[in-house]
């Protein structure tokens, strides 16, 4: 009987027999397989860009005029648009950042819970869903078809995009901050501006920060606002950020794309390379951020 | 110790006076300032649809309601319908869809499930990488490097499926010409590589509510994994699940860029997946620039159309996820 | 006539029979700082406190007791007008500081609580250095002048009993300081604006019995200047450091089973643990559940 026991009680250890396991085994390799086939056409993305890109980079590259598409590689660079990336990104953050910090302190400090606060939390979010290109095409409707193709008309639509993307990231890590820390100030006598000025911002800074250039980073890749509002075509850099037409990376790299010679094409892979790369650095800034500075995380 | 109290005694008895004061100036234009800032959303909304249907009225006059519903696309006649960009956007958006989700939901069960802690996070990065990488870059390879490699794979499926039905109809050469890389497919592709990220990190968020009490309950039965996400994970995160895919549809459907290079540039209407197409963000992302007149009016008519759908694919999934936030919170 | 029922959720068990207060009060009765008539408060359609009349006087330790949910936390922060915060939160009834109503519609808030402040259950410094901590109050007030500062928290910091202890690291952060060290540093915080009175909401109850003690001694210590009202849990910290006692209970019943809170003795500390008129308090101050 003893025997009997033990050799029931073996089998009753065994794994769940045959069919049930097998089944099991394949779910877990589907799951494996679709995390191989996302990575996989990443890193041929990545792998491209950086094998065709890094040949052509060069400081010359970065800062020389942009050719006529025609001529070879090694003639002029890409100077304008890194410049026009630069300049318009950064106008659009100092458009963007500031409107987006003060709709999201509304939202968390003082209208969040009734309806319009809601509302408006509400359709923050699903504009962050409008695709890019009507951003440009509002752009144009109310500005450029009035004042005609403009570096600052570039910053507004990027601007648009960014807005409520930086809206909710701040409203999340204003949420974070603990209450405890508004009622020690409110029970000093601090008003509430004052509150959420000098207590509840600066508790929340980093997260912020850190939210913001990740908003930032995705700007700087988009395509589709700039079309119609800074035009390109330039050959060398315009400064002046509110009149006269612009040019920006992903622009010149678009434009390229479509283009038969390899001069071009290799431009446009240069250009791809230091947008990446560009959107990389911020991403990381943004990750550093967060991890010294972000003092209230989920 | 500093001076003794009676210095302060006469302070404090006047000190009960002037308890009134008016809430200071800078206090309530602050409040007015934040407010502004958030009404700032609506505004641009409504703006947003205002503006760009002023502009396209005098396509809407010309064509109507049935200039919706048009397949032709004709500068020469300066006839201009949306149809065959309509059918764009659904089919690429579809195949994006059928790619994607399954896809989307292995990575982020496989996440959450399978992967020991410390893993998923450099994996979570890696994903996440899909997204950083921008539009444009993805239409640049897309165009010079996938497209021409995906070339040979379409017509040796094109060639084999040629005269099958059904499936040639879908994957085997069109009638007139032949199959190309940038073509529907493509563009559908590309698109499902970009909405994957949206996906995978939304559902991990929604599975990740799921109460371990519940897992180990399954578990201490004696299923296995994948039983257990089918009987526990799987019922408790479907409504934000499909909230998630809700909102890479709105994606998919939005996406121009990429879909610009890749998709062929061609206005027809055809089941051949492998053909050259065209989508509404497409066609105007590329002829925007030089249209003029009734050409450039339809093209912001195809935006108002655009907007028009994203808005509400959008608030349907917004709709869909804050309720399975709310049911998972037990409120 | 119905006797409320007295609810006693969490009663505190002494191990020991509570010690009789030392102290007693001689002398004229200071000025009346306090003069709550008749006062109600509710949350929204919930009445929290009920029928609430009592006189806080100056330069005395006014102990609120009483069990979970009988008001005591609501009443103290009625005083400086901190239950405004809360949606929907009405208080009926008089409710004087000074002489002056608190609830006059032209009061505002911000004077209210520059004259009245309070320390938190859970001590809770800003995430700002322990200088900028205590000096954030004077700031606000419009004070800018280095040196006035510098005095202002050495001051404070000195009546808080914290100066020794940080007078060398007055740039770091407040969020390193330990439990009983930070509750020391809110407490120098609040007294750093000269408030008139300071309301204590369990000042001690997350803190380690010499903390506690700590916390204590500085309440004394800062009697002569200030008039304080706390709120505890621990009969035996009412009888070490307050000169009034307020016992508070909840009123249970009405038709949604609803707990509203009510004033039921005040008095002197050593009248309500020696020799209590209400039968409640009995039960309560000698640890009978009832």
């Amino acid at each position: 009987m003893a025997a009997d026991t033990t050799q029931q009680a073996k089998a009753d250890l065994r794994e769940p027999a045959g069919w049930r396991r097998t089944k099991n085994r394949i779910a877990t390799a589907l799951m494996v397989l679709s995390l191989v086939v996302v990575i996989i056409p990443l890193g041929f993305v990545l792998f491209t860009v950086i094998a065709k890109g890094a040949s052509i980079i060069s400081w010359h590259f970065l800062t020389s005029d942009i050719p006529p598409f025609v001529l070879p590689a090694s003639y002029g660079g890409i100077g304008p648009a890194v410049l026009g990336t630069l300049l318009i990104t950064a106008l659009a953050t100092v458009i963007a950042v500031p409107l987006g910090i003060l709709g999201a302190i509304y939202l968390n400090e003082y209208g969040g819970k009734g309806l319009l606060g809601r509302f408006i939390g509400f359709m923050s979010d699903v504009m962050t869903g409008v695709p890019s290109i009507i951003m440009g095409l509002f752009i144009f409707s109310i500005w450029v078809l009035h004042f005609g193709y403009s570096g600052l008309a570039g910053a507004f639509a990027l601007g648009c995009l960014m807005l409520p993307v930086v809206i909710r990231s701040t409203y999340e890590m204003l949420r974070l901050v603990p209450n405890a820390l508004r009622e020690g100030a409110y029970a000093l006598g601090a008003s509430k501006a004052r509150v959420t000025m000098t207590v509840v911002l600066p508790a929340a800074l980093g997260g912020i920060v850190s939210g913001a250039l990740l908003a930032v980073a995705r700007a700087a890749g988009e395509t589709a606002p700039l079309l119609f509002t800074i035009l390109g075509g330039l050959s060398a850099a315009n400064l002046n950020m509110f009149s006269g037409a612009n040019i920006a990376l992903p622009l010149e790299i678009f434009s390229n794309a479509s283009q038969p010679y390899p001069g071009a094409q290799d431009r446009g892979w240069g250009a791809a390379l230091t947008l990446i790369t560009i959107a990389f650095i911020l991403m990381i800034a943004a990750r550093i951020v967060t991890a010294r500075f972000s003092r209230y995380s989920r | 110790m500093t001076a003794a109290a009676p210095a302060d005694q006469p302070l404090r008895a006047e000190s009960a006076g002037a308890l009134s004061a008016k809430r200071p100036l800078g206090d309530r234009s602050f409040q007015i300032i934040a407010l502004a800032a958030g009404l700032l959303v609506l505004v641009i909304l409504v703006l947003i649809a205002a503006t760009t249907t002023d502009q396209a009225t005098s396509w809407f006059t010309k064509e109507g309601f049935s200039g919706i519903f048009s397949k032709t696309w004709d500068i020469n006649t300066s006839h201009f319908g949306a149809l065959s960009f309509i059918y764009g956007t659904a089919v690429t958006a579809l195949i994006a869809l059928i790619l994607s989700v399954p896809v989307s939901l292995g990575i982020a069960l496989l996440l959450t499930e399978v992967v020991p802690r410390r893993w998923a996070r450099p994996i979570v990065y890696v994903v996440d990488l899909l997204a950083v990488v921008p539009s444009v870059v993805w239409g640049l390879w897309g165009v010079l490097v996938f497209a021409p490699w995906l070339m040979g794979i379409y017509t040796s499926i094109g060639n084999f499926l040629n005269g099958v039905p059904v499936l040639g109809n879908l994957f085997g050469p069109p009638a007139q010409g032949t199959v190309q890389g940038t073509s529907f497919f493509t563009a559908g592709i590309i698109l499902a590589f970009m909405i994957t990220p949206i996906i995978t990190s939304l559902s991990r968020e929604v599975i990740a509510t799921v109460p371990t009490v519940d897992r180990e309950g399954a578990y201490a039965l004696g299923a296995t994994r994948l039983e257990m996400i089918r009987g526990v994970v799987l019922p408790h995160s479907q409504g934000g699940i499909v909230g998630a895919v809700l909102l890479g549809l709105g994606r998919a459907t939005g996406e121009t860029i990429a879909v610009a290079l890749v998709i062929g540039s061609s206005a027809q209407i055809t089941s051949h997946l492998f053909a050259p197409g065209y989508n509404m963000p497409a066609v105007i992302a590329n002829q925007f620039s030089e249209a003029s007149g009734l050409q450039r009016s339809a093209l912001m008519g195809i935006g108002v159309l655009l907007f028009i759908l994203t808005i509400i694919i959008n608030i349907i999934a917004r709709g869909v996820v804050g309720r399975s936030a709310r049911r998972g919170r037990g409120t | 006539m119905e006797e409320p029922e007295l609810t006693v959720t969490d009663l505190p068990r002494p191990a020991s029979p509570v010690q009789p207060p030392t102290r007693h009060l001689d002398g004229p009765l200071g000025e009346t700082i306090f003069d709550v008539r008749n006062v109600s408060i509710w949350y929204g359609a919930f009445k929290a406190v009920t029928d609430v009349s009592m006189a806080i006087h100056e330069n005395e330790i006014t102990a609120f007791i009483g069990s979970s949910g009988s008001g005591k936390t609501t009443v103290l922060r009625s005083f400086n007008r901190m239950n405004d915060l809360i949606a929907g939160a009405r208080v009926e009834g008089e409710m004087d500081y000074r002489g002056q109503p608190l609830y006059a519609s032209d009061v505002s808030p911000a004077a209210v609580r520059r004259r009245i402040g309070m320390v938190f259950q859970k001590p809770n410094p800003f995430p700002k250095s322990i200088y900028d901590n205590v000096a954030y109050g004077p700031r606000i007030n419009g004070e800018r002048n280095k040196g006035k500062l510098d005095e202002i928290v050495e001051r404070s910091l000195r009546r808080a009993a914290l100066w020794d202890e940080v007078k060398n690291r007055l740039k770091t952060s407040g969020l390193s300081l330990s439990g009983g060290q930070a509750q020391r540093l809110c407490i120098a915080r609040t007294i750093a604006v000269e408030p008139d009175v300071v309301l204590m909401d369990e000042p001690a109850s997350a803190l380690d019995p010499i903390a506690t003690g700590a916390i204590e001694e500085l309440m004394r210590e800062l009697k002569s200047r200030y008039t304080i009202v706390i709120v505890t849990h621990n009969m035996q910290q009412a009888t070490r450091v307050s000169d009034r006692t307020a016992f508070f209970s909840v009123l249970t019943g009405g038709d949604n089973d609803t707990r509203t809170g009510l004033l039921v003795e005040y008095g002197s500390t050593e009248q309500i643990f020696q020799d209590p008129t209400d039968p409640r308090t009995q039960a309560y101050v000698t640890g009978r559940m009832g």
